[in-house]
């Protein structure tokens, strides 16, 4: 492990592409790997793409490489496709939109099944990013699963997110629903040759106007009117930005847009708030996994089985089962034992 | 160091410059079907891409499949890769037009399984699944 840890370190991609494994399939190695790298991560600028399927997510992940490698940046590229609720399997096709950037030392590509995480992307999709950042590569696209409401964890896991939005997917009401544009520190409307573009292009705006001044907050920032740019009081207004991805078409405005955001995290002091807001989730998450596996050694199965029986069953509530569970916890009782 | 749940990860590609991708498609959701993540690459894919892809997404088993009569030559250029990247361990089937007489060089390269058109999806899961496991 050691030697594979320094290889990480090093860049180099068998070493990268045999740890994201390992991490992906045991806690305990994850544990080990983001323990040794941990110091070396931060470094990265994190860049999530959400948005629903067929809005051509992979597409604008391939061209956004290209530009990121134009200004001689290397990009390592997270994919993240569903697994099948039945089997557990899954067909991880992302790469077929991203031949592109096949033999590009520069370039990382990693698909990844979302094993059952419903938020978007993979449990071990925050490990990967760690090992990536910790191999050297300056920016991380991350590609979620295709989403379509509710599915957020992107804006905690990246730095800068983009939600793509193609025309023709519904009328201005659903831009006006919580979820998924919310998260948006970037809108994107790709297929913008399409009719309609200007339809949905304009819905959105309207969307983010009628927040103008409500001052909503969202992870400590403002949402805010469309016009580009940080307002004279610093917060970050979102831009809607067209693209043709197949033609390539709006991607350096985009790539402009996406600097111009992490110019702006660095200079308000938002990146380190949004640093640590992630540190907050990734303790809470770590807490409650071990709390878990905790519970799971201290109080026998047959005895969990019975209180899970007896919930089934209506002879106990599930409120009085955890509290039963939760005093085989309690300090009091450890000592005790 | 414990593997708790490690899901079986199979790349299955086409090398070469036929454009059916039926049988790779078929196969691929056999394999999901079963259980298995499958990293699906595309059409006109070259050894060296499909290579460069097994590394990276560090699969288990690779699948190519090869309907353009190029088979000898594209597997061993896949095959050497393979080598050169370390990576001679990772099982290689392939799918396609593949005449008899051409089986024992291909098994010479190394290649773990050929199958015709005649093959079910279950015997190709199950080669799969077993050269995985022994693995």
């Amino acid at each position: 492990m050691d030697d594979l840890l320094l290889q990480v370190r090093q860049g180099r991609p068998r070493a990268i592409a045999r740890l994201i494994t390992l991490v992906e399939n045991s806690e305990t190695a994850a544990e080990t790997a983001v323990t040794a790298l941990y110091s070396a991560t931060g470094q990265a600028h994190i860049i999530g793409i959400t948005g629903p399927p067929g809005s051509g997510k992979s597409t604008l992940v391939n061209e956004l490489a290209k530009e990121f490698r134009r200004q001689d940046r290397r990009v390592a590229i997270i994919a993240v496709d569903p697994s099948s609720p039945f089997t557990g399997g899954a067909l991880l096709g992302d790469r077929v939109r991203m031949r592109d950037l096949a033999g590009d030392t520069g370039i990382f590509i990693r698909s990844m099944a979302s094993r059952g995480s419903l938020g978007g992307l993979a449990e071990a999709t925050a490990g990967a990013v760690k090992i990536l950042d910790a191999a050297g590569f300056p920016v991380i696209l991350v590609e979620t699963v295709g989403a379509g409401q509710a599915e957020v964890d992107i804006a905690n896991a990246a730095h800068t997110t983009l939600v793509i939005e193609a025309p023709g997917m519904g009328d201005d009401i659903q831009t006006f629903k919580a979820g998924i544009l919310e998260i948006a520190d970037i809108l994107v409307v790709n297929k913008a040759d399409r009719p309609g573009a200007d339809r949905t292009i304009q819905a959105l705006e309207l969307m983010l106007h009628m927040g103008e001044g409500s001052a909503t907050r969202h992870h400590g920032r403002l949402l805010s009117t469309p016009d580009n740019g940080p307002t004279a009081d610093g917060a970050w207004q979102i831009p809607v930005q067209a693209t043709t991805a197949t033609q390539g078409k709006g991607i350096p405005e985009l790539v402009v847009d996406i600097q111009r955001h992490y110019a702006y995290l660095q200079a308000s002091g938002v990146w380190l708030e949004r640093e640590k807001e992630r540190s907050r989730r990734e303790l809470e998450r770590l807490l409650q996994a071990r709390l878990l596996r905790q519970l799971q050694v201290t109080v026998a199965p047959d005895r969990r089985e019975a209180l899970v029986t007896a919930v089934a069953a209506r002879e106990m509530d599930p409120y009085t089962a955890v509290t039963e569970l939760f005093a085989h916890l309690s300090p009091s009782k450890q000592a005790g034992a | 160091m414990t593997e708790e749940q490690r899901t079986p990860r199979i790349l299955i590609g086409k090398p070469g410059l036929d454009g059916h991708d039926r049988g790779a498609k078929v196969v691929a959701r056999a394999l999901r079907d079963a259980g298995m993540e499958v990293i699906y690459t595309g059409l006109r894919q070259t050894p060296e891409m499909i290579v460069e892809a097994a590394l990276q997404e560090d699969v288990d088993a690779i699948g190519l499949s090869i309907l353009s009569g190029a088979h000898l030559p594209l597997t061993e250029r896949v095959m050497a890769l393979l080598r050169e990247n370390d990576m001679a361990d990772v099982p290689v089937f392939l799918g396609g037009i593949i005449p008899a007489d051409d089986l024992p060089a291909l098994e010479a390269l190394g290649v773990t399984g050929v199958f015709g058109p005649g093959a079910s999806t279950e015997e190709i899961v199950a080669l799969v699944r077993g050269a995985v496991e022994r693995g």
